[in-house]
């Protein structure tokens, strides 16, 4: 849509004065203000020592979330790996132990390639039961490719280390209602929510 | 030449250049501190080491030579360059100079023509940078050494007409002797009659050291490096040290031509003890280098018209009119503060002409 004339508005520069012309006003108030910048609180942050306080919503790390008995929530359904836009979850699904009566299958193995991972929270979007979930872990090194291949023992225990901080993923509602954690009469509380 | 002179030109190059060194602290903590951040403090306390560091990062770099650049040249421009900034502080007394037989804080002493030997020696710098830039063979380089000649040579011009009246009012060339002039009291110093002198002579030197606004020959976003795009390690640092004793000596010009050299009232009198002056005098070029830096990450840079027009167009006929000002005032025997008025009259007489609109927009109007 071309614009219309009506809408054109004409600015002309502003008309500079004496005292704009003789540039010792503007370059006092500069000197202002870079010296009254000298003597403010400094937001500079000292990294390693002091961490960033994240929002509850960060996405970092992931990590698998176990239910009360301690077990991996995940149940295998594929729906996080499908929904991966980056293709970095690797899920091979076995028959679930006879014991575990609330659930058919559960994942044998659960490898997330934490370098082609793009940390855009779709999995745990996707995820109907709440296992998978982006916690505020951002400072993840390694030495080598196959070492940010994190497998399922491994996201397992970045639950185990992020609960202890104290900070958990707010986005998604794990706890009673999460499918992994029928049927009903067993423990509904799993320290996070 | 007797001992102590040999002893002082080794203890003052070698403390220019760790001066020089610690000045790229002090810059990038000053720097650091006007963006509310924290600057280098990793290096031992509060990051002093950071100096040390710097210094053997480009001692230990690999010293490469572009392979189409010309090797000799390439080599002997930054040389030159820092040479030449080195040398013309051989006459810049840095403390108490007088003719007992005491120690003199000055490497040559009496020296009739010191502001011109100044002069003459530190514009050899510029050649460093225009060798540097030619002999690197990339054109970025090049633009940015030619851009260096044309406003070195046009800010030579208001430098030296900016010192003239300070020169006529003391009657001599000698620094020492300009210094004297100013240790009768806080009204003798020359920032009183010559007020616009110092603002052209500061903002020329300015211009001179290439300190930004007018760091034009080193822009990074037109020029990338400007004339030291391809240079690295020591070869580099050569470049840097030149320009902050180059820093150092123009401040130490300013404090002597123009605010009594080691003169303060009742604290450095003419018969203090030495150490007391020695004091002065360097806190007072302290303060103007830590000025240069506050003006630094103040006002942004001129567009290069801009900065030929400023020369040229307003502070070659300022300093001119200055100056036959103190003609005037010296031949009649009239008092000096005239030209105090006069100074501020240019001032404020350029303020008006330039606050016309240009003839072309006048034209418009009518």
């Amino acid at each position: 849509m071309p614009i219309a004339d009506a809408d054109v508005r004409w600015v002309k520069a502003p008309k500079l004065g004496l005292l704009d012309r003789l540039y010792f006003p503007a370059i006092a108030a500069g000197l202002g203000t870079t010296i009254k910048h000298i003597f403010q609180p400094k937001v500079t942050q000292q990294f390693p020592e002091e961490r960033p306080d994240l929002p509850a919503n960060y996405r970092g790390l992931h990590r698998l979330n176990r239910d009360a008995d301690g077990r991996v929530k995940c149940v295998a359904c594929y729906l996080c790996s499908t929904a991966c836009p980056a293709r970095c979850i690797d899920i091979v699904a076995a028959p679930a132990p006879p014991e575990w009566k609330d659930r058919e299958k559960y994942p044998e193995m659960f490898v997330i390639d934490e370098l082609r991972c793009i940390y855009c929270g779709m999995c745990e979007q996707a995820c109907p039961c709440d296992a998978i979930e982006l916690t505020s872990m951002f400072d993840l090194t390694g030495l080598s490719r196959e070492e940010m291949m994190f497998d399922k023992e491994k996201l397992l225990s970045v639950f185990d280390e992020s609960v202890k901080m104290g900070k958990d993923p707010i986005r998604t509602k794990a706890g009673p209602l999460s499918c992994a954690s029928e049927p009903a009469g067993e423990s509904t509380t799993d320290g996070h929510g | 030449m007797d001992l102590s002179t040999i002893i002082t030109i080794v203890v003052v190059f070698a403390s220019l250049q760790g001066i020089a060194a610690g000045l790229v602290y002090v810059e990038r903590k000053v720097c650091a501190y006007m963006q509310n951040r924290v600057g280098p403090n990793r290096v031992g306390p509060v990051g002093l080491l950071q100096i040390l560091a710097d210094g053997l990062k480009f001692i230990m770099k690999e010293e490469f030579v572009p392979k189409y650049a010309d090797k000799v040249l390439f080599v002997v421009a930054p040389a030159i360059g820092m040479v030449a900034a080195m040398l013309s502080f051989a006459v810049v007394p840095f403390g108490a100079t007088d003719n007992s037989g005491g120690y003199q804080f000055i490497i040559a002493k009496n020296i009739d023509i010191g502001i011109l030997f100044i002069f003459a020696v530190s514009s050899l710098t510029v050649y460093g940078i225009i060798l540097g830039g030619w002999a690197s063979n990339n054109k970025y380089s090049l633009l940015g050494g030619l851009r260096s000649s044309a406003q070195i040579i046009s800010y030579e011009i208001p430098l030296g007409l900016s010192i003239l009246g300070v020169v006529l009012i003391s009657g001599s060339l000698n620094l020492e002797r300009i210094l004297w002039h100013q240790t009768t009291g806080i009204m003798d110093w020359n920032i009183w009659y010559q007020p616009l002198a110092f603002l052209l002579f500061m903002v020329s030197a300015f211009a001179e050291c290439n300190r930004l606004p007018f760091d034009l020959p080193e822009t990074e976003q037109e020029l990338v490096g400007g004339y030291h795009t391809e240079y690295n390690a020591m070869k580099l640092a050569f470049f840097l040290l030149g320009e902050y004793v180059h820093m150092i000596t123009t401040s130490f010009l300013m404090v002597i031509l123009f605010f009594g050299g080691w003169h303060f009232p009742w604290i450095a009198e003419p018969n203090s003890w030495a150490i007391v002056k020695l004091l002065v005098v360097l806190t007072k070029v302290a303060f103007f280098i830590v000025f240069y830096m506050l003006i630094r990450w103040t006002i942004p840079r001129f567009r290069f018209d801009q900065l030929m027009a400023l020369a040229w167009k307003v502070f070659i006929p300022m300093a001119l009119v200055n100056l036959v000002a103190v003609m005037f005032v010296k031949e009649f025997e009239q008092s000096l503060w005239i030209l105090t008025g006069v100074s501020l009259a240019v001032l404020l007489g350029a303020g008006l002409i330039v606050a016309q609109p240009p003839a072309r927009e006048r034209k418009a109007l009518a």
